[in-house]
């Protein structure tokens, strides 16, 4: 690995995960580093949104899902039965394929989780924490003269960066992206993957993509999904240039997915 | 003699179906491209044979009494009272006839039998005529390959026109009669001593004959009618079925919607749908037999007088009939809430009860508010749960343990039995009709806005 500098923040081991009968994920081993951006990719269908929602147990939602082997946070397993999952959510920060503003005013989105995490001891304290998440999520100049408006009057691109700023709002360590700009136009795209650019120094972001070019741009180290089995983890510069397996090779030069 | 020109029509109808495809069919053998399938020319012929004709004896079986009564009556204008010379001629043209029998109806008898013959003739000879024309007219446009599916196709639409027609001249209808019959109660009581009077005692104005009403008699009447114990009785049974159906049927929809198992939903559903399906009769002597007396017998337990027909009984049994339409509706409304933004609450470190209690009920709250609303507007408009269980007297009361009545229960007590359709006591139950009327179709209005403006958020 050429970043060997870089220490390893989430690391998952012989992970599996099962809809029902249907396993969804093969003994999934992988290691993320702090502060970078992984790129998740491979096509539709192929476990890379299940991987990750096992990294802040959102899978707990689904009834018939059943998770099996270890992820670790800084060294700590997060798939025991007394782990708290609203700590650990509060640590592991997600943003959705489709923007989901609560039907709330953009500061109530953004305050939402605060308030819910005991965050802001009085009005003060919670308008710097909505004032900060805002600014580094690059909305506050658009949105500062409108906060009371509801979230869903924003632009699809202004939406997904409140939710972003949402997530930001209680002080995450790891930031997950399921397929942050698949609903957007290239002008938004651009923005949300300067922010995530600019979010990769304090925050480990793992993202989900179907562009092979966004993951080129965004990411340092590249994870390619087939069939719920990792097929290769390499840094983004030798998966795009150099691949090892021939069915990366096909599927980053489009011959198949 | 009608039904079996009915019989021949419809029989009609059907063979022109079967022979109108037939002919379709013998078109295609001959290498002609049809513009439809067969069976739209069956329709077609079917449709052409049978509306003309069905039309036609609908409006001759309306018209005929009336008319053939009409061209009686004339041959007869030194008669005074001409509805019962009419009834006894038929009746004795019947042979059930038991009065004394004068000449004029004999004679009236002959007329009427004369022209009866006449026109049974000429209906059999007219609706004939019209199955003739309209079947030979059909089927030459068949013959020359015309546009059947269209013609099938406008024939249905206006079919559908009508039938929606008629419900809306039905509701036009009984909504005129009862703004004339209100109108008519006004002119009698003085609209406001209606609005704002607090005192209801029309068995005052029990007279038999209103025309012999005179006008000190009329001054007297004019504070019997005073509707507001009946409006304060109504909004007070109403507000306590909601305290009763409103949480319990939040609750139980939120739980169907968030937490039951499909399992659970599949089977409890149902079960409290059933709740709605329950006639509301059996609700009243429910109310009535097991409740009442229960509150009475426990009130007294505890030193407290409490009448067998209570309010809080009626309330209380109108809440539980009332629980499935909030239930089901508000679990429907739950469950439209897109899926992501509970993923969203989740995702930020929410738990359950916190994601519904701060975003899926927000954002299901108007709906959930429409729901709440049409239930209100179900239950001002329940009679027979408060006609058993709630008492007749008009007590402006906030005693939940005391008796108390609905403007439903006494348009009920007003028109139970033989009624003078002129008195203003039997008036005054269309009155307080269209005033539950106007109260409920407010109420329905703002729910349907508020239910209407909550799609269009997610759409």
């Amino acid at each position: 690995m050429e970043l060997n500098n870089s220490k390893i923040k989430i690391q998952a081991k012989n992970l599996n995960v099962y809809y029902g009968k249907k396993q969804a994920l093969f003994n999934i081993n992988l290691d993320i580093n702090q502060k970078e951006v992984t790129a998740l990719i491979g096509p539709s269908g192929c476990g890379k949104s299940t991987f990750i929602r096992c990294i802040n147990r959102m899978n707990d939602v689904i009834d018939i899902c059943k998770v099996e082997g270890s992820v670790e946070i800084d060294g700590a397993e997060i798939n025991e039965k007394n782990v708290d999952v609203v700590t650990l959510r509060e640590k592991v920060g997600m943003v959705f394929q489709k923007p989901n503003p609560f039907p709330k005013s953009i500061y109530d989105n953004i305050a939402y989780g605060p308030i819910i995490h005991g965050a802001a001891e009085n009005k003060d304290q919670m308008d710097n924490i909505v004032e900060t998440s805002l600014k580094k999520a690059a909305l506050w100049d658009e949105v500062k003269d409108r906060l009371n408006e509801p979230g869903t009057s924003l632009s699809g691109g202004q939406q997904q960066r409140l939710c972003i700023a949402r997530a930001l709002s209680v002080n995450p360590e790891v930031i997950l992206m399921d397929e942050p700009c698949s609903a957007l136009d290239p002008i938004a795209t651009a923005k949300i993957e300067e922010l995530i650019d600019d979010l990769k120094k304090s925050y480990t972001i793992v993202i989900v993509t179907h562009s092979m070019a966004q993951a080129v741009r965004v990411s340092q180290k590249t994870g390619f999904f087939h069939l719920g089995k990792i097929i290769e983890v390499d840094s983004t510069d030798k998966i795009f240039k150099n691949p090892a397996n021939k069915m990366t090779q096909d599927y980053i030069t489009g011959r198949f997915g | 003699m009608n039904s079996l020109i009915a019989g021949v029509i419809l029989i009609l109808c059907l063979s022109s179906y079967f022979f109108g495809r037939s002919e379709a069919r013998k078109l295609v053998t001959q290498n002609i491209k049809l513009k439809a399938l067969p069976a739209y020319y069956g329709y077609y012929l079917s449709l052409w044979c049978g509306l003309p004709a069905l039309i036609i004896f609908g409006c001759w079986s309306l018209f005929e009494p009336t008319i053939i009564k009409v061209l009686i009556l004339n041959n007869f204008p030194q008669i005074e009272s001409k509805d019962l010379f009419y009834e006894q001629t038929l009746s004795f043209f019947n042979g059930n006839f038991s009065g004394e029998i004068t000449n004029e109806i004999k004679a009236a008898s002959i007329k009427y039998s004369s022209i009866n013959i006449i026109a049974q003739n000429s209906k059999v000879v007219i609706i004939a005529a019209a199955l003739i024309g309209s079947l030979t007219f059909a089927y030459r446009k068949i013959q020359n390959n015309n546009k059947a599916r269209d013609d099938v196709e406008i024939i249905l639409k206006v079919l559908l026109f009508t039938s929606s027609l008629v419900a809306i001249l039905t509701t036009v209808g009984i909504i005129v009669s009862l703004l004339f019959e209100s109108l008519k109660f006004f002119s009698t009581i003085n609209i406001f001593e209606f609005i704002f009077g607090t005192s209801w005692s029309p068995q005052r104005a029990f007279v038999r004959d209103a025309s012999a009403i005179t006008p000190e008699e009329l001054l007297e009447l004019q504070d019997a009618f005073g509707s507001v114990p009946l409006f304060a009785g109504t909004a007070f049974i109403a507000l306590i079925a909601m305290c009763v159906a409103v949480p319990i049927g939040l609750f139980s929809g939120i739980y169907l919607a968030e937490y039951a198992s499909t399992k659970v939903r599949k089977y409890s559903k149902p079960i409290i749908e059933i709740l709605a399906g329950i006639p509301t009769v059996v609700y009243g002597f429910f109310a009535a037999l097991t409740v009442g007396p229960f509150f009475r017998t426990l009130g007294e337990s505890m030193g407290l007088t409490v009448s067998s027909e209570s309010a809080l009984a009626a309330g209380l049994i109108m809440g539980v009939m009332i629980i499935p339409y909030i239930s089901s509706l508000s679990d429907d409304v739950i469950n439209s809430v897109p899926q992501s933004l509970r993923e969203g609450s989740y995702a930020i470190g929410a738990t359950k009860s916190e994601t519904i209690k701060k975003v899926v009920i927000p954002a299901a709250l108007p709906g959930i508010i429409g729901s709440i609303l049409l239930a209100v507007s179900r239950a001002i408009g329940e009679t027979m749960i408060v006609v058993m269980a709630a008492g007749l007297a008009a007590n402006l009361t906030i005693n939940p343990l005391e008796s108390t009545t609905t403007i439903t229960t006494q348009i009920v007590m007003i028109l139970v039995g033989d009624q003078e359709f002129d008195s203003p006591k039997t008036q005054a139950a269309f009155a307080l009709g269209l005033t539950l009327f106007i109260a409920t179709l407010i109420l329905n209005y703002i729910a349907l806005r508020v239910v209407k403006k909550y799609r269009e958020k997610y759409d």
